[in-house]
C-alpha cells in the first residue's frame, strides 16, 4: 500500500501552469528518486505537496496514509507526517536551531519524537554537535545547510521524507553521509523521496523506484537502472 | 499622611511638601519647578497630548498604607504582586525590592549584607528628609528647565528610590522597584537618583503596571543617575503599563571617566511613551550601551529613543534598538550621538530595527549624529520590514502553527536585546509577546 498518491497533479506558479498532470506513488520503508532536467517542475511538486501558498494546486489529488492533503495548511500536513528538506533552507536569525526543533518536536508528538534524546542523537549522527546552539542555518555554507536539513527530517521522522536536492553542493565524505542518513530512514519505514539532477548520490542508496520529470509530467519511470542510465546519458533517453 | 485637594496648584504644592516634613530646599525647588511647567510650552514633537488634560488628573493618591511583610497588604494589591511574582523574586533572585502603589512606597527590603557594607536603598523622600547632601544631586542632571514634564515632575514628584553605592562595592545581583498605578486618572511622578560612587556597580531594575481604565493617567518619573570613576550601572526598565497611560519619562545619567552605564529597556504597554534615556559621557573612556525594545499595539505610539553626548576623548556609545508594531499603532526611534570637540577618539554606533506586523503599522526613525571633531568613529545602521513568508513557511512546514512560527520569528528579532534582560523578566516578556500574537493571528 502507497503512504503517498498524487494523482494528476496540476500546478501554477505566479499564473503559469508548472506541473501537467503527475502521477506518483511513494512506499513506506522504501527510497524513491525523483530526477529531472532543470525547470521540468522537481522542486514545484515538493513545494507544492508540503504546501507552499505561492504554488497553486488547479487539478489532482494527494493523499498521505489515505487522508486527503491538499485542503490543509503546512503545519498540519507536516503533522500528518509529511516533511520536506528544503533545497534552499533560509537563514532565520535569532532563531535557534534547538529552540525551532524543541517546537517542531512537540507538536510531532511523544510518540514519534522525544526532544531530549532525539536531538543530541540526530545532531551526533549528522555529524553536527557544534551546530546545536546555533542560529537557525545562519551562516551555515551550503553543505551544512543540506546535513540541517536532513539531520531536521531524520530527528521528526516523518512518514513521508522529500528531500529536495540533497546532495547539491556537498563533498564526497558529506554525500556517503547523507545516503547512509536516507538508507536508515527508509530502513525505519520512512518513505523517501530523493529529487536530484544527479545519479552519483545513489551510488551509496540505490532507489527503489525512479520517477523522471519532463515538462511537468512523468514521462518515465523505472528501477535504479535508470538513474544510471541517466547519469551515462543524460535526459535525452527518456525524452521520446 | 493625606493631601486633601489633588489638583494642580500652588497650595497643593506646598501641602505636598509640608506633608512629606520636606527642608526648606525641596519646598522652594517645587515651587520654583512649578513656576517653569507653567511657563514652558508642551513639547513640539513627536506624539499627539491634545487628549491628556493635566488639569483632570489626580496628583497625590495612596491607597494602601506601608507594611513590613507582603502578607499584610490588602488582598487585591496582594494578589496583584503575587501574579506579578514580586514575593518569589525578592526570595530567589533580587539583592532588594522597592514596591510603590500610586504615589507612595507600600513595601520596601534590602539584604542584611549590603546594608552592612554600606548599601543605601531606600525611599527618596526619606533621603531628602536624612541627607542634606542630596540636595547637591537632586534634578542637577535633568533640571527642570529642560522640558515642560521635567518641571511637573519636579514640582509633584512623590515616590522613587534613592540609592548610593559606597566606594567599591559591587553589588552582584539586581535590585528591584516596581511601580503599580491603581487609581483612576491617577498621576505618578516617582523619582530615582543613583549614585554609584567610584568603582562600585549595580543594576537596578523598574517593573511597572496598571490596571486598565477609561480615563486618561500619566506616569512622568524621573531617573538620574551619577556613575563616577571606573563605575558600572546598568538601569532596566519592563514597562507594561495600560492603554490609557501617558508615559512621558525623563531619564540621564552622567558617566565618569571610565564609567559605565547601560541602558535596558523594554516598552510593551501604555497609550503614548516618550523615553530617551541618555548617557552624557564627562570622562575619558566612559562607554554607555542603549538597549531598546518596543512592541506597539493597536492604538499605541510609542516615541523612544536614546540619546549619548560625548563630551570627553575615548568615550563609547552604542545605541540599538528593535521594535515590533501590530495593529493600527505607530513607533518612532530617535537616536541621537552628539559628539563634542574635545571628545577626540569617540566611537558610536546606532542601530535601529523594525518589524512590521500589520498593513496599518507606522514607524519612524530619526536618527540625529553630530560630531564636532575629526578623530570620531559614528556607524548608523536601520531596517525595516516586514515577516518574511518564506521564513513562515519553512517554520510552518515543520509542523508550527501560524502563531507559533510568528512568535518565534518575533522572539528573534528582538533577542539581541532580550538576552540581556535578567532571565525571569524575559520569560515574562515572551509570554506577553506569545499572548498577543496569539490574539493577531486568531
Amino acid at each position: 500500500m502507497p503512504i503517498l498518491t498524487v494523482r494528476d497533479l496540476h500546478v501554477r506558479v505566479a499564473g503559469k501552469p508548472v506541473l501537467q498532470g503527475v502521477d506518483l506513488e511513494l512506499e513506506p520503508g522504501q527510497v524513491h528518486a525523483l530526477m529531472g532536467p532543470n525547470g521540468s517542475g522537481k522542486s514545484t511538486l515538493a513545494l507544492a505537496l508540503a504546501g507552499h501558498p505561492a504554488y497553486e494546486v488547479t487539478r489532482g489529488q494527494v493523499f498521505l496514509d489515505g487522508q486527503d492533503l491538499l485542503g490543509s495548511p503546512p503545519h498540519e500536513r507536516a503533522r500528518a507526517g509529511l516533511l520536506l528538506a528544503f533545497q534552499y533552507p533560509p537563514e532565520v536569525e535569532g532563531v535557534r536551531l534547538r529552540e525551532f526543533l524543541r517546537l517542531a518536536c512537540s507538536v510531532r508528538g511523544q510518540k514519534f519524537c522525544d526532544f531530549q534524546k532525539a536531538f543530541p542523537q540526530a545532531l551526533t549522527r549528522l555529524n553536527m554537535e557544534e551546530f546545536r546552539d546555533r542560529e537557525l542555518n545562519l551562516g551555515f555554507s551550503g553543505g551544512e545547510k543540506k546535513r540541517a536539513e536532513l539531520m531536521q527530517l531524520y530527528m521528526l521522522r516523518p512518514k513521508v521524507a522529500l528531500l529536495d536536492e540533497p546532495d547539491s553542493g556537498v563533498d564526497v565524505d558529506a554525500l556517503r553521509l547523507i545516503a547512509e542518513v536516507i538508507a536508515e530512514m527508509a530502513e525505519t519505514g520512512t518513505a523517501v523521496l530523493v529529487i536530484t539532477h544527479y545519479p552519483r548520490v545513489f551510488t551509496h542508496v540505490p532507489p527503489a523506484r525512479v520517477f523522471v520529470l519532463w515538462q511537468g509530467k512523468i514521462v518515465e519511470q523505472g528501477g535504479s537502472e535508470l538513474a544510471w542510465k541517466i547519469g551515462e546519458l543524460g535526459f535525452e533517453v527518456v525524452r521520446k | 499622611m493625606r493631601v486633601s485637594a489633588a489638583r494642580l496648584s500652588r497650595d497643593f504644592v506646598e501641602e505636598l511638601s509640608w506633608e512629606k516634613n520636606e527642608p526648606a530646599w525641596m519646598r522652594a525647588h517645587r515651587l520654583r519647578c512649578l513656576e517653569i511647567f507653567e511657563k514652558l510650552p508642551m513639547p513640539r514633537f513627536g506624539p499627539d497630548l491634545s487628549e491628556l488634560d493635566l488639569g483632570d488628573l489626580t496628583y497625590y493618591a495612596r491607597p494602601v498604607e506601608p507594611v513590613r511583610r507582603w502578607e499584610d497588604l490588602p488582598e487585591e494589591i496582594r494578589r496583584t504582586f503575587q501574579a506579578l511574582g514580586l514575593p518569589e523574586a525578592e526570595q530567589k533572585v533580587l539583592a532588594g525590592l522597592g514596591a510603590q502603589v500610586d504615589s507612595e512606597e507600600v513595601y520596601r527590603s534590602l539584604l542584611a549584607n549590603l546594608r552592612a557594607k554600606g548599601v543605601i536603598f531606600t525611599s527618596m523622600e526619606q533621603a531628602v528628609r536624612e541627607f542634606p547632601w542630596v540636595q547637591e544631586y537632586f534634578m542637577k542632571i535633568i533640571p527642570p528647565e529642560d522640558n515642560k514634564f521635567a518641571a511637573l515632575h519636579g514640582a509633584v514628584w512623590s515616590g522613587g528610590t534613592f540609592v548610593w553605592i559606597p566606594e567599591g562595592v559591587e553589588v552582584e545581583i539586581p535590585l528591584q522597584a516596581y511601580y503599580r498605578m491603581q487609581t483612576e486618572g491617577v498621576g505618578q511622578f516617582e523619582h530615582t537618583l543613583i549614585i554609584a560612587e567610584a568603582g562600585s556597580s549595580v543594576h537596578y531594575i523598574e517593573g511597572c503596571s496598571a490596571p486598565r481604565y477609561s480615563q486618561m493617567s500619566l506616569h512622568s518619573g524621573m531617573v538620574e543617575i551619577y556613575a563616577k570613576e571606573e563605575a558600572r550601572v546598568r538601569f532596566t526598565t519592563i514597562q507594561n503599563w495600560a492603554k490609557n497611560v501617558y508615559n512621558l519619562n525623563n531619564k540621564r545619567a552622567w558617566a565618569y571617566a571610565g564609567a559605565r552605564v547601560d541602558w535596558v529597556s523594554g516598552s510593551l504597554g501604555s497609550r503614548v511613551t516618550m523615553l530617551y534615556p541618555t548617557t552624557v559621557l564627562l570622562g575619558k573612556g566612559a562607554s554607555t550601551e542603549n538597549l531598546s525594545f518596543t512592541f506597539a499595539q493597536e492604538g499605541m505610539w510609542l516615541d523612544t529613543g536614546a540619546r549619548a553626548i560625548h563630551r570627553a576623548p575615548e568615550t563609547t556609545s552604542r545605541l540599538v534598538s528593535r521594535s515590533v508594531v501590530q495593529g493600527r499603532a505607530k513607533s518612532v526611534f530617535r537616536g541621537t550621538v552628539h559628539v563634542a570637540p574635545e571628545a577626540r577618539g569617540a566611537k558610536a554606533h546606532v542601530e535601529c530595527s523594525t518589524l512590521l506586523l500589520s498593513p496599518e503599522a507606522r514607524t519612524e526613525t530619526i536618527p540625529v549624529l553630530n560630531a564636532e571633531n575629526d578623530e570620531v568613529e559614528l556607524g548608523h545602521e536601520a531596517t525595516v520590514g516586514r515577516v518574511s513568508q518564506e521564513h513562515l513557511f519553512y517554520l510552518m512546514s515543520r509542523g508550527l502553527d501560524e502563531s507559533q512560527a510568528l512568535s518565534l520569528i518575533v522572539n528573534g528579532f528582538v533577542s539581541p536585546i532580550l538576552k540581556e534582560i535578567p532571565l525571569e523578566y524575559a520569560v515574562e516578556l515572551r509570554r506577553l509577546l506569545e499572548m498577543s500574537f496569539e490574539r493577531a493571528v486568531a
